[in-house]
């Protein structure tokens, strides 16, 4: 049985600085690492020798609007079958530089998940071989999923935050 | 053979007007939006070479309902009936799941009563989701008597959804901290009736289809997947498990009282159509056994968790008493916030892992909430699956895989 402690200190001596914020919110162990190594990082958890990290569970994204210089977040959850460990780590993005790499590459179920939060967060993922809208039309100029864009009628002034909530 | 034939009608025709050529050209064609065949909303555009499927392109989001962006907006008990609307063969697995997410959030732990009914629920959920998927693949392959044999017990499921929550389709069955009602005397009834009658069913059904010679050739090596692509392709419930991988949430990461029942995996060898449509058979065996082991065991005790502030409290008590007025109030007006926080659930829905991202920012909805489909992920490898074989097949193959629209494009 791994335990959060265990994997993080593996993490942490094999990449050192480039992994942040260790966390483990309801025991699943979470942190944050750079763009530069996402890919080398999921790669070395696939093909470690005793953790196999096999199988991406989901990969999404956050828009948080306020914090400045880590607007979009990128959350990936990997799951290690033969050790039943799952873990989620984030990248942080900048609003002007929504590029991250692709992790098609290492799994083909990349392939829709990425796609979707393409469709959803307009986040680019490089390299990606069809990085296309997936559930909306083709048209669209907008991200939907992103916090500028309110659900609820823009034009209705009565409907105001605090009496309707978010 | 081709070239043959048009050898022989070129020499037919007159000279003046010169051969015909051959030219080695793909045919596309569209296989859906909407097609009797494919059941629900999504699009292939298959590239056949005569009758041999080349490649294929899906198109998706036809029933896209934003339902991430809705849930941005909703108090946590409305967001319950946007989970019906995803797999809707299986809403109460869906709901429960939601429920259980929250639970985690706030930190609720239920009585084991309630856990217990909602572990019947679930697997009458699966029965349900199984018996279509298996008795529509039955149609798809011409044998449309098996899928009349189950559906009237698939209406008797329905039965027991609206005994115990009043609703047939889209359930919103329970409520966070519990059930919203205990089983009343009728529903326990309907449920220990059904089991025996159930299974002398799906024994039925079995005899029908599982040595059946026309049903075997049209299944078996069709539409095959290696555990190793199943894997990387994200596959789960009995799609992966048809593939040999022995992954069921239930055993690996038990919640409400999976750890308390004792049922098996059951697993297949190449993950064929003919594996599917197995595993799920076993699999309705093994849920009517944990169904069986829990009416027979269920506990006394509440039906739903001393959490008043976020469980919607019982209709008499609200008439009644001042604090129920009061929560029932501000939980209908959704004025309960929950605690900042950041979950990730999982429970094995009807077709495999459905996965709730929670990220609560200590306000009345969630901030972000992202639902892990377990059909969005694996049907991208439809078209690898269905390479090389016949139009035929590829229908074959879609109902084997149990790809429900609405969960699809959620």
């Amino acid at each position: 049985m791994l335990t959060n402690e265990e994997v993080a200190q593996t993490i942490i001596n094999q990449f050192g600085e480039a992994v942040t914020d260790f966390d483990d919110p309801y025991n699943l162990l979470t942190f944050s690492t750079s763009r530069e190594q996402i890919v080398p990082l999921i790669s070395f958890l696939k093909s470690h020798s005793t953790y196999q990290f096999g199988f991406l569970t989901d990969i999404t994204a956050v828009h948080y609007p306020d914090s400045v210089g880590k607007e979009f977040c990128v959350v990936y959850h990997m799951h290690s079958l033969i050790n039943n460990f799952r873990l989620r780590i984030k990248v942080y993005l900048t609003a002007d530089d929504v590029h991250i790499p692709t992790m098609t590459g290492l799994f083909a179920s990349a392939n829709w998940m990425e796609r979707e939060t393409f469709d959803l967060f307009g986040i680019i993922f490089d390299g990606h071989p069809d990085l296309r809208r997936i559930l909306n039309m083709e048209e669209m100029d907008y991200f939907p999923m992103r916090k500028e864009y309110p659900l609820e009628d823009s034009t209705r002034h009565d409907k105001i935050d605090a009496l309707f909530g978010r | 053979m081709v070239s043959e034939e048009l050898d022989i009608a070129n020499k037919n025709l007159p000279a003046e007007q010169g051969p015909i050529q051959y030219v080695n050209e793909l045919t596309t064609l569209n296989l859906g939006p909407t097609h009797p065949a494919t059941h629900g909303i999504f699009q292939n555009v298959l590239q056949m070479d005569g009758e041999k499927i080349v490649s294929g392109e899906q198109t998706i989001g036809y029933i896209h309902r934003a339902f991430e962006k809705i849930a941005e907006r909703r108090p946590f008990y409305q967001i319950t009936t946007l989970t019906d609307r995803m797999n809707y063969c299986s809403s109460p697995i869906n709901n429960m799941g939601w429920h259980m997410t929250v639970e985690k959030l706030l930190g609720i732990e239920i009585p084991k009563r309630a856990q217990y009914i909602r572990v019947i629920m679930m697997e009458l959920a699966r029965l349900a989701d199984h018996l279509i998927c298996n008795g529509i693949l039955g149609v798809d392959t011409g044998a449309f008597t098996g899928f009349l044999y189950i559906y009237q017990e698939r209406e008797n499921i329905y039965e027991i959804y609206e005994e115990v929550c009043g609703a047939r389709l889209t359930t919103n069955m329970g409520r966070i901290g519990g059930m919203e009602r205990d089983l009343s005397p009728t529903a326990i009834r309907k449920i220990k009736e059904l089991i025996p009658r159930f299974r002398k069913v799906l024994t039925e059904f079995e005899n029908l289809f599982n040595r059946n010679r026309i049903f075997m050739d049209r299944v078996i090596g069709v539409g095959g997947i290696s555990a190793e692509r199943a894997l990387s392709y994200g596959f789960t419930g009995p799609n992966l498990r048809a593939a040999g991988v022995d992954y069921d949430v239930r055993v690996m990461n038990p919640y409400s009282s999976y750890e308390d029942f004792e049922f098996d995996i059951p697993i297949g060898q190449s993950g064929d159509t003919y594996d599917r449509f197995m595993v799920r058979n076993a699999e309705m065996w093994q849920s009517l056994r944990i169904i069986e082991q829990a009416i027979n065991n269920l506990p006394e005790g509440s039906y739903y968790a001393d959490a008043p502030q976020y469980y919607l409290p019982p209709k008499q008590e609200v008439y009644k008493n001042m604090e129920a007025l009061i929560y029932h109030f501000k939980i209908v007006m959704g004025e309960i916030d929950a605690p900042a926080g950041e979950v990730y659930h999982a429970v094995e829905g009807g077709n495999g892992e459905l996965g709730f991202y929670l990220i609560s920012d200590g306000g009345r909805a969630p901030y972000r909430l992202h639902f892990r489909r377990p059909c969005f992920i694996y049907y991208q490898a439809y078209p690898e699956m269905c390479k090389g074989l016949t139009l035929s097949d590829a229908i074959v193959i879609m109902s084997s895989m149990n790809v429900i629209a609405g969960e699809l494009d959620a």
